[in-house]
Formats: structure tokens, sequence, C-alpha cells
């Protein structure tokens, strides 16, 4: 049950760094990979992602003990469906754009392992309150490597972020960046950077 | 309660909750979605046909056309959708043609996954700011009788030439394929049209 030691502030904060989903479990990886070829892709992806982390998170975690243990599976992912297609009509109603750009990533969501992976390993365990921070968090850190993966590769690919024309006409834009082969690159270094970043505070 | 019953509530509680939500949900979002497509549809309409008043959408051979007329009703072109295989995947696009089917009055690419920088160039040329939409722009005009055909590193001289994009033959020859047997086929359409009126 609830561990009453581990303060709320770090329930919310380990998803930034310390458990990561993206750059320390390497979970989403298909959405992160297949995105980010602009930072406002990234940044969409990322919030729809959240918006059904939490929300699915605060609902199974207030009918834990009301679900049946056989059937929890089967009933989180009914649950996550259901907010993933709420995100998905709602994005396609008023953002037909992005809606075009992330095209079947947004159904996708519903098989994202680090939904089910926070339902099964945390919101199923946990009070409502700690399961929403706990899913903010690993919203928030996903929101965060998506966008950085997103503007690296939009700088690098087409010469500007959030479609703010950042490089001027000197610059060669690096194609293979808003190809797959720069979401494999990109994420490799960002992820050794991560560890290498690790790997020193853990010397000091 | 047996567990199984249990288990059977549980399910059947959770999917009719999500059913209601969602049906709501449809509602509220389905005629915005719609209107979004609808719109789509008539900007790239407006794209490819010349001057019109308004439009009629007409059913034939399981195509749909979208004959423009002026304001004496009288057609002066017809667009159609055409869809057909390119480099990576589809490309989708809006053709518009006079109603002789004897010129080329605009085309315009709805949707392609070519290879960025190099066959994406049929929808827009980045390394032509001036002039991103050249390679669409170049079927304005054109003779589509005999066939239309891509001519390579010259000038096209022909009416019935276009000149493909450096790099991406293949995308710019897919486009000019689905096109001449689009045209074909809408050709045969209208004309099934006219009869079912007369």
């Amino acid at each position: 049950m609830a561990k009453q030691s581990v303060s709320l502030s770090r329930e919310f904060g380990k998803g930034l760094w310390a458990e990561n989903p993206v750059l320390v479990s390497l979970l989403g990886l298909c959405p992160t990979l297949a995105v980010t070829n602009s930072a406002i892709n990234g940044l969409a992806m990322g919030l729809a992602t959240t918006f059904v982390v939490v929300s699915s998170g605060i609902i199974i975690s207030s009918f834990r003990k009301l679900i049946p243990h056989q059937v929890r599976i089967a009933g989180y992912i009914v649950i996550i469906a259901t907010f993933v297609t709420l995100a998905d009509r709602y994005l396609a109603a008023f953002y037909p754009d992005i809606s075009k750009a992330l095209g079947p990533y947004v159904p996708l969501i519903v098989v994202n392992c680090i939904i089910l992976g926070r339902q099964e390993a945390f919101a199923s365990k946990h009070h409502p309150g700690r399961a929403a921070l706990d899913a903010l968090g690993m919203g928030v850190g996903f929101i965060a490597v998506l966008f950085v993966l997103g503007s690296i590769r939009e700088l690098l690919g087409s010469g500007s972020i959030l479609s703010f024309q950042v490089l001027g006409d000197w610059w060669t834009p690096w194609m293979v960046m808003i190809l797959p082969p720069g979401a494999f690159l990109t994420l490799g270094l960002l992820i050794g950077l991560s560890n290498w970043i690790n790997e020193k505070r853990a010397t000091a | 309660m047996s567990t199984s019953a249990k288990m059977i509530l549980v399910l059947a509680v959770i999917t009719a909750l999500a059913g209601a939500i969602l049906s709501a949900w449809d509602g509220y979002t389905q005629p915005k979605i719609e209107q979004h497509r609808l719109e789509a549809l008539q900007a790239a309409i407006a794209d490819v046909l010349p001057a019109h008043d308004h439009y009629d959408e007409v059913q034939a051979d399981d195509m749909t056309l979208y004959v423009g007329k002026n304001s004496a009703n009288q057609p002066v072109g017809i667009a159609f959708r055409a869809v057909g295989s390119g480099f990576q995947g589809e490309i989708a696009m809006m053709v518009g043609v006079t109603p002789d089917f004897e010129q080329l009055t605009g085309l315009a690419i709805l949707e392609q996954i070519e290879t960025p920088g190099l066959g994406a160039k049929i929808q827009r040329d980045p390394s032509k700011p001036d002039d991103p939409n050249w390679f669409t722009q170049q079927f304005q005009g054109v003779r589509p009788n005999p066939e239309i055909t891509v001519v390579k590193n010259q000038q096209p001289d022909q009416p019935n030439e276009i000149q493909a994009i450096t790099g991406a033959t293949i995308s710019s020859r897919a486009v000019v394929q689905i096109l001449n047997t689009s045209l074909e086929q809408a050709k045969q359409a209208y004309r099934t049209s006219k009869q079912q009126v007369s």
C-alpha cells in the first residue's frame, strides 16, 4: 500500500529524471521515434499522452478496490481507450492540422506501455492523489523528452523551431534528421547524454 | 456475489459507461470534424477549377465529379479526386480539367508521404521559397491528349509535357501516371453522367 515515507514532491519529480519513462525505462519509444520530426508534433503527442495517463490514473486508482484482480487489465484498457478516443476526437475537431500530422499515432496511445505500466505499477496500488502526481510527473517527463527531441530534429532538419526560422539561408538542412534515422540517432545521443550526466553525478 | 458474477458486472459497467461517454463526445465533435473535411475539400476544388459561380456534385461510375458552373449554369470545369501509388505510399490529388477534357485547369496534391526533400517536392518545394508550388503549377494549361509525359533535365516544349523534379523522377512520374489513368476514368464518368441526365 501507499508508502507515506515518500514525499509528494518526490512522487511527482521521479518521472522527470530519475525514473524518466523514455530516458531511463525506455518505454513509449514508438511515438517517441515516430512523431518527433518537429517540436510542435512532439509537444502535442506529449500533451495528449499526459492527459490520458493522468485521467486514467485517477479513475483507476479511485476504483482500484472495485475492479476484480482477474479482469483488471481488460478494465484498464477500456478506460485508457476511452480517454484516448476523447483526446483523438478533440484534436481532430479543434486542431485538424496537428491531428493530420500525428496520424495514427494518437489512437496508438492506447498501447503506449507508459500508460498501462503506470496503472499496473502505481495507480492500482495508491490513492488517487498520489496516482495523479505520479502520472503527471511521468507525463511531464515524457513531454520534455519529446519536445527536446522534436526541437533538435526540427532545428537540424528544417532550420526552425516551432516553425520559426532560426537558422538562416547559410544552413543546409540535414534531411536525415526529420526522417526515421534521425529519430534513432538523436534519441540514442540523448539517452547517452543522460547516462553520462548520471555517472558524473554518482562519482562526484 | 461470486467472483465471476462480479467480474462480468464490473466489466459491463465500465464498458457501458465508456460507450455512453464516447457517444456523447462523438455527437459534439463529429459536426466539427465533418466541417473541417468539407472546408478542405472546397478549398482544393476552388484551387484547381477556373473562376466559377458554384459547383455541383455528380456521382457516376463510382466516381464523384465536382462540376464547376458559371452563373448561367454552364459547366466551366470539372474537378475530381485522384488516388494512386507514389514512391512510398498513396498520393491523393485534386485535378481540375475543362469540360471537354482537352486542357488541365489545375492540380493540387492533397496527401502524400514521399521522401522529404526529394519526392515531397511534388507538394511543396522548400528549396524554391519564391515558387514552392512550381511542380503542380506547371500542370495548369497542359493538354492531356496525347498522354501527358515527363521530361528530364530540359524545358518542356510540347503542350503535353511537364518537367520532372530533379532526384525525384519516380514521384514525378507517379503523379503523371495517376493523372493519365484518372483523367480517362473521369472522362468516362462525365459522359455517363450526361447520359443519365438526358
